[in-house]
């Protein structure tokens, strides 16, 4: 079987504006999360929020360019080319015509669409701007790094909630393994600071009104966050035979499914999309080292993942080092997962886990090594990365140092 | 201090949301024998600040176990509101 390799990232989130800014961040435990600056949120039970400081479209795109698409989707893009510069990648025609691209993204071009509906609905407005739907649609990412590179494969976006990038990366994976691309651009956005989507956040009851604590006993809830990663993925022996270094390879995926509920996770479920991808990587629990974990700082998360490490890690549960980075970037939903998948190959890589800051007290019921407030070294061959979605749809990314 | 009034509204609600028969839903169920879970929870806790003109902070709908509490709870907030005489709830405390 062909084997995988990632060649480039870029990031773009509340943690750092590229990829040497996030990695400092989260080396040094850095909290990305602050008070909401783009948006009115007066009547909003929290206020707390990872944007991404001092983005200006106008420094990454000319004035025409920013105008057609949405701010997810120009995360998307300033993420690939950050990505593509690391990877070194030369575009051929015949590279052009193969690659594949594909995106996730939960909610899309929300600002757009709310900014739209709010022109109808409140200011009594008779028309929305023309470009609603285009900036809106999920795909839009993807369609524009399309046309950034002038990549004319296949591309397509995934949208399964708070799994989607990692279904992406999963599924590009999956395309550069089987031949049918030698590489693949894949990763997710999101920018969901919004007031319609903030108020029905603020509906669940899940999100705080402080900080993210993961695993920590005083955890009162999750914190959003906006951004995007994008990953430059890369049949071995073709990054290799032009004299790429690569950062990790992809090792496997595992995905699984509850069937059980629409918001409450399932330990069963989530252990077995662990237990597939290190099926798929070939490898024993033992293996793993780290595991950047779904960790959103909800009660009923984050005891949940803690059954699962248990169930699909055993004794081995214990000695692995878990840690959530959401309290520093906080929960990007559709860039979730590629975020939390660059920050374990960049781990991987220079053999510092991150922490998980914010960890005030051990809970009983999170009883495991969840790096507390400061980064550690370590030497590790193999980590996880694992997401798991609203409507119970778990997707893991198992990674190699290389 | 409840109501009469008051616990039947609250009851209505609870059995409208979850589509039960009203007959089913007493001031002594507990969640479990409703079949109500956290999410069922603060989808009536949604309906009941509809119903009653209140908001009800989060940390409230995480300690809320039964119907009771659910009627205690509307009970005080409804006080609350009339007493202060003014725009409904304590969101803005809540959140600072």
């Amino acid at each position: 079987m062909r084997r995988v390799v990632v060649t480039g990232i870029g990031v773009v989130c509340g943690l750092g504006r590229n990829r040497e800014e996030f990695e400092a961040g989260l080396r040094a435990g850095r909290c990305g999360v602050g008070p909401i600056t783009n948006i009115e949120c007066l009547d909003l039970r929290f206020r707390s929020g990872a944007e991404v400081k001092c983005f200006d479209a106008n420094d990454h795109f000319s004035p025409k360019e920013a105008d057609m698409i949405d701010r997810f989707a120009q995360f998307s893009v300033v993420a690939a080319r950050e990505a593509v510069v690391q990877s070194g990648i030369e575009w051929t025609s015949d590279l052009r015509e193969s690659t594949a691209i594909v995106t996730g993204s939960c909610v899309g071009g929300q600002s757009t669409e709310n900014q739209g509906f709010w022109d109808v609905y409140k200011m009594g407005k008779t028309r929305v701007h023309p470009m609603t739907i285009p900036k809106t649609m999920a795909n839009a990412g993807a369609s524009a790094i399309s046309q950034e590179f002038g990549i004319t494969g296949p591309a397509f976006t995934i949208s399964t909630a708070c799994s989607s990038s990692a279904h992406a990366i999963g599924q590009a994976f999956s395309m550069v393994r089987s031949g049918m691309s030698d590489v693949a651009l894949t990763g997710g956005s999101e920018a969901p600071f919004s007031y319609g989507i903030l108020k029905a956040w603020e509906a669940m009851r899940v999100i705080s009104p402080t900080v993210c604590r993961p695993f920590s006993k005083d955890r009162n809830g999750m914190v959003l966050g906006e951004g995007a990663a994008m990953l430059v993925l890369e049949e071995m022996d073709h990054a290799l035979a032009r004299g790429a270094k690569p950062l990790a390879e992809i090792a496997g995926f595992g995905m699984s499914s509850d069937a059980h509920h629409i918001t409450q996770p399932s330990a069963e479920g989530a252990a077995k999309a662990v237990r597939m991808a290190l099926k798929d990587a070939g490898i024993a629990p033992e293996q793993i080292g780290y595991v950047n974990a779904h960790g959103t700082g909800t009660t009923v998360n984050d005891t949940t993942e803690t059954r699962a490490m248990h169930l699909a890690f055993g004794d081995h549960a214990k000695r692995l080092a878990i840690s959530s980075t959401k309290a520093m970037h906080g929960h990007t939903l559709g860039a979730a997962g590629a975020i939390e998948s660059a920050a374990a190959i960049l781990s991987l890589a220079s053999g510092i886990l991150p922490p998980t800051i914010h960890f005030n007290e051990p809970d009983p019921e999170c009883d495991l090594d969840y790096i507390p407030n400061c980064a550690r070294r370590a030497d590790i061959e193999y980590a996880l990365s694992s997401s798991f979605a609203f409507g119970g749809l778990n997707a893991v990314v198992a990674l190699r140092r290389f | 201090m409840q109501s009469d009034e008051l616990t039947q509204r609250v009851l209505r609600i609870i059995a409208e949301t979850q589509r039960k028969d009203p007959a089913q839903v007493t001031i002594d169920s507990s969640f479990e024998e409703l079949g109500i879970d956290s999410m069922d929870g603060v989808n009536i806790v949604f309906a009941l600040e509809n119903e009653f003109d209140i908001n009800v902070p989060d940390e409230e709908v995480k300690s809320i176990r039964s119907v009771r509490d659910m009627v205690d709870g509307v009970t005080r907030l409804v006080q609350m509101r009339q007493s202060s005489g003014d725009a409904p709830g304590d969101t803005a405390a809540a959140a600072s």
